[in-house]
């Protein structure tokens, strides 16, 4: 197979799965992607899948860079920008088909949209953890990284610290051993 | 409210602006870019586009980008946003990704990654406590209010709990799903989130 096709797959699968994501962010398609990347094909290990997210965490913009990273580790400047449309280029056209009428008449606050909600913020939450659950069981820090990710999210909870700073504790509790 | 007059190259430079100043999440800076500074939305508006932004598949912050955009300039101004939130962003997580393969062959590097891995997985686990503890607030059984019908008030506690176990149940089956057993998110999604809105939609309505 050669290697635009296989990129091409991978664009295919993120476009689907973007259209997927819903109530949580792009970050809820991690799972499958790490299936499609480092179990299926091998094209990254579990560590440097894990570490594309922690960058695209370190950099400013939306998470949705990671998949970026991840398109750029595979196949340079063109999966790099081919792996970006695919994850954004879906999702926006169907806003832009919503947002006419949504434009028009306002939204959001109807019985439907209402119903919709509620049943979204408990499944956003459940695929967030289910999310986290997978980069840090691919991440290979063991249990003192399990540790480490449930400090951070007390601290994120607890503080209004910007999360920058938390990713680079982190970075420090790797680097001296901690982790 | 609606200035015609902003078109897409203000799109593009303000949403350019806020992005690369999203250090660990960009929807701050959206705020205080288009409600205070620009003017171009209201808190009202903002609030209201933002919950729309969440119900809409891919990522909020673009979604949003978009429909500002969009409202300003039609779809080449959805376009002009979201290019400017994504560009600068996306030279730099480039570098980033060119540091870590010239870093990754050194041990100390490897282990730094390590621990950074580990507290992302912690802040994606901080914004689902957030989202779960505020969804069990919004079913918090409330006291019953003064002179209230005691039917009634009995009713609606009863509707609260149920609502409330359904959403701990929601919740529970998305991170097995997702995340233990694996079943890919399009299943999720396609599974829970129609039950989920039949439940609530119909059967315990919000009182």
């Amino acid at each position: 197979m050669s290697d635009d096709v296989k990129l091409g797959g991978l664009a295919w699968h993120l476009a689907v799965l973007s259209l997927t994501a819903i109530g949580g962010g792009v970050v809820l398609v991690a799972p499958d992607v790490h299936h499609y990347v480092s179990v299926q094909n091998h094209w990254l290990t579990d560590e440097q899948f894990a570490s594309m997210y922690a960058l695209a965490q370190a950099a400013p913009g939306p998470n949705l860079l990671f998949v970026t990273l991840i398109g750029w580790m595979i196949k340079g400047w063109l999966g790099a920008v081919v792996v970006t449309l695919a994850a954004i280029v879906p999702s926006s056209c169907l806003v832009l088909a919503l947002g006419t009428v949504i434009n028009r008449h306002g939204g959001g606050e109807g019985r439907w949209a209402g119903a919709l909600r509620d049943a979204l913020a408990p499944l956003a939450a459940g695929m967030l953890a289910g999310a986290a659950w997978t980069f840090l069981s691919v991440a290979g820090a063991g249990w003192r990284g399990i540790v480490l990710a449930l400090a951070a999210a007390a601290a994120a909870y607890t503080t209004k610290l910007n999360p920058l700073w938390l990713i680079a504790l982190g970075a420090l509790a790797g680097a001296i051993g901690l982790v | 409210m609606q200035d015609a007059r902003v078109g897409c190259w203000a799109l593009f430079k303000v949403f350019s602006h806020m992005a690369i100043l999203g250090f660990g999440g960009v929807l701050p800076f959206a705020y205080r870019h288009l409600v205070e500074r620009t003017q171009w939305l209201t808190a009202a508006e903002f609030g209201q586009l933002l919950s729309i932004a969440q119900l809409l598949p891919g990522p909020t912050i673009c979604n949003l980008s978009v429909m500002v955009g969009q409202r300003y300039a039609g779809a080449a101004g959805g376009f002009s946003a979201l290019a400017g939130l994504l560009l600068g962003p996306f030279f730099i997580v480039i570098a980033l990704g060119a540091a870590y393969q010239g870093l990754a062959g050194h041990p100390l590097f490897v282990s730094a990654m390590r621990g950074m891995s580990a507290a992302a997985s912690g802040l994606i686990l901080a914004t689902a406590l957030k989202l779960a503890v505020g969804m069990l607030r919004s079913t918090a059984a409330k006291p019953a209010a003064q002179g209230e019908a005691s039917e009634l008030a009995v009713d609606v506690a009863r509707t609260l709990r149920w609502r409330r176990s359904t959403q701990i149940a929601l919740l529970v089956a998305a991170f097995i799903g997702l995340g233990v057993v694996k079943v890919g998110l399009i299943t999720v999604v396609a599974t829970l989130v129609p039950i989920g809105f039949l439940l609530f939609a119909f059967v315990w309505r919000k009182p």
